[in-house]
């Protein structure tokens, strides 16, 4: 890690001692595959390059591995394409002319509205350990911003989903890779889409049994699921042979693939001891009569994803109907300056996310999405156009799956805030807008800011359970509210807590925000 | 029927020797390794939750393991409100578990 030099107040991103004075400088934040992929495309031209990440090790989601007190000799066998991970990691930790600050969290991104300024954006750092108080700001000014910052995993509630033992499927991959911990002997993973395969793989890779996958999506098989067409497999080359990778690994260790099935409860008194598993309909509807219990010590539980979408909105990027970050040719965002690349843009994979780097980086650097250097990338990316839709067709969350809630389930984990709660709100009130219903029932407005439930509010206090439309797609059809009031649910602008010392010492943003979420804290 | 970590001898990825390290939770000594998140310790040594809600003094642990969720909060050397899923457990480091009661006027 860099040492942290503060370096407050105004003044473009100092530049790295090994690029050219007067370089053009990037500023990428977010070091996992589509950030490493920018940073690297913007060095090959020739800008000064600052790259950011909140962890303390580069890779993102996808490269997660063990810590550098901890190395491993075969670390590839838990991973595809670790040969690129480290290629693109040593070239630029060599690289003088990148400065890599890890343990470095964004909180928060100003718009340089005034006109005349030649940054798009200031970007407020803390560097330090995770939560510590003794963080230390810096904001840079580049010329270009490249965010490329991922995203996280959406777990529908149900019955007993609070449960200590029922985790994110995104948990397990995250403890399995980087720190070789299983969470449970006896694992159920459950939820949707193609994710829950490698979950299954890294977690029997852990020596734990997984009792099965449950796909509540009704795909028969999973090629005719995955890609309605057939041909479109030989386009996705590469995803095609990773899935037929962790399928052949499913059936070494024999796990099962069921599909139409969903975790409807899950029992215990202070941990998780069983869950019922249910057939589902297609629109995700819980069968009667199809209950089975099941019983485990780990639940795996993903229904998706919900990209990280406050610091572009902060820095006043429009979003697509769908709710990523729009992206021209070359990854720019409606802010001139501005670029996005990997998951945030659209779910795509791995493979998708260093070809957007690669063409974000190179344009970011003052090149153009024509030139031939770019060829291979936007080729690359042309593969997985359309993926994202795939994907959603067969495994997008559908309406019915309110109906394996209950009253008293919990919805906002923070808040604890119960089904019946949000329910009685919604119909005494005739859905008077999402906010003020948020702010009489406290769902989403904890100290996640509304990450984990936020969507899932939103859905449930916007009647669309109701809705006539109730096959469509839940990702695609916004909450009837529309899509003002899905902004607001997605718009942070405190990215992440700061203790009071922090934000007293950081710029005014007040202007902007409600300084709400600013945790309780000791200077 | 808890959370474990691999051992290191049967581990395919044949990961290096690690240094041993000794935290405290809530007064307990727990032993871990080096690099391993406080989250991580705390896990391998069988405990599956350490925080309890205000509202109805439920336990929670570990659940979105990435730092989003915020279920997983310790007070660590008297910090209060840091994820152990996301800070390394440091030799030495005094963790205890948060139980926040409800303000009088929230209740
Ligand atoms: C827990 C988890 C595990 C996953 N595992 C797999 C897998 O095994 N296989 C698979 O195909 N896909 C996996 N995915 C999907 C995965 O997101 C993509 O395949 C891929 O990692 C996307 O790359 P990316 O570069 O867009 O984002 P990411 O890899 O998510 O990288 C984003 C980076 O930005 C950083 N960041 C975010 N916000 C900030 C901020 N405010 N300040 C500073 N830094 C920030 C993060 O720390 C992260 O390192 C996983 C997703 C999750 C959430
Ligand atoms: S488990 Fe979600 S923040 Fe730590």
């Amino acid at each position: 890690m860099t040492a942290a030099t503060p370096a407050r107040g105004p003044g473009p991103v100092p530049t790295p001692a090994g690029a050219a004075a007067g370089a053009r400088s990037v500023l990428v934040v977010g070091a996992g595959p589509a950030g490493l992929a920018a940073a690297r495309a913007a060095r090959e031209r020739g800008a000064s390059v600052v790259l950011l990440d909140a962890s303390d090790a580069t890779g993102g989601q996808y490269w997660r591995h063990l810590p550098d007190s901890r190395p491993s000799a075969n670390e590839r066998v838990l991973h595809h394409g670790w040969s690129t991970y480290r290629s693109l990691h040593e070239e630029l930790e060599r690289d003088p002319g990148c400065e890599t600050v890890l343990g470095a969290q964004v909180w928060a991104i100003e718009r340089a509205d005034a006109p005349g300024t030649a940054a798009p954006v200031a970007v407020h750092v803390l560097v330090g350990p995770p939560d510590g108080s003794r963080r230390v700001g810096r904001t840079f000014r580049p010329d270009a911003l490249v965010l490329a910052i991922g995203a996280h995993d959406r777990t529908l509630p149900f019955p007993g989903w609070d449960l200590p033992g029922v985790f994110t499927a995104g948990a397990a991959q995250a403890f399995a890779k980087g720190e070789r911990v299983a969470l449970g002997e006896r694992v159920v993973v459950a939820g949707a889409g193609p994710f829950l395969l490698p979950v299954a793989a890294s977690v029997a890779a852990t020596g734990a049994k997984v009792l099965g996958v449950y796909e509540a999506g009704r795909v028969k098989g999973l090629v005719r699921g995955w890609l309605p067409k057939p041909w479109q497999l030989i386009g996705a080359a590469k995803k095609g042979g990773e899935l037929a990778g962790y399928v052949g690994t499913h059936l070494r260790h024999r796990i099962p693939y069921v599909t139409g099935r969903a975790v409807i409860a899950a029992h215990g008194t202070d941990r998780v001891e069983a869950v019922t598993i249910a057939s589902v309909d297609a629109d995700w509807a819980p069968i009667p009569g199809t209950e089975r219990r099941v019983e485990t010590d780990s639940v795996c539980v993903s229904h998706g994803f919900t990209p990280r979408l406050e610091l572009p909105i902060a820095a006043g990027c429009d979003l697509t109907a769908d709710r990523f970050v729009r992206v021209d040719e070359g990854q720019q965002t409606s802010v001139p300056g501005v670029y996005a690349a990997g998951e945030i843009t659209g779910i795509g994979g791995v493979d998708a996310a260093l070809a957007e780097g690669e063409i974000a980086g190179h344009v970011a650097s003052g090149g153009s999405a024509r030139d031939t250097d770019l060829a291979e990338a936007i080729g690359a990316r042309r593969t997985f156009t359309g993926f994202a839709a795939r994907i959603e067709a067969a495994h997008g969350i559908r309406r019915g799956w309110t109906g394996w809630l209950e009253d008293d389930t919990i919805v906002c984990r923070c808040e604890e805030v119960p089904y019946g709660r949000l329910r009685e709100t919604r119909e005494a009130t005739c859905g008077s807008g999402l906010r003020s219903m948020k702010l009489t029932t406290r769902a989403g407005l904890g100290i996640c800011q509304g990450r984990v439930c936020g969507r899932t509010v939103e859905e449930l206090l916007g009647g669309a359970a109701s809705d006539p439309a109730a096959s469509a797609p839940a990702a695609s059809a916004p909450a009837a509210s529309g899509p003002a009031a899905s902004v607001t649910t997605d718009r942070r602008p405190i990215a992440s807590p700061l203790r009071i010392g922090e934000l007293a010492a950081g710029p005014d943003l007040t202007r902007s925000s409600t300084t709400s979420n600013v945790q309780k804290g000791h200077p | 029927m808890a959370a474990r970590i691999v051992p290191a001898k049967r581990d395919p990825i044949r990961p290096a020797p690690a240094n041993p390290i000794v935290i405290s939770i809530d007064g307990d000594p727990v032993a871990g390794i080096e690099g391993q998140t406080i989250a991580g310790v705390v896990l391998a040594s069988g405990r599956l939750a350490w925080r309890r809600t205000s509202v109805d003094g439920r336990p929670r642990g570990l659940f979105c393991g990435i730092g989003v969720c915020f279920d997983c909060i310790v007070t660590v050397n008297g910090e209060r409100d840091v994820r152990a899923c996301q800070r390394r457990a440091g030799d030495g480091d005094v963790v205890s578990s948060q139980h926040d009661e409800l303000p009088e006027a929230a209740r």
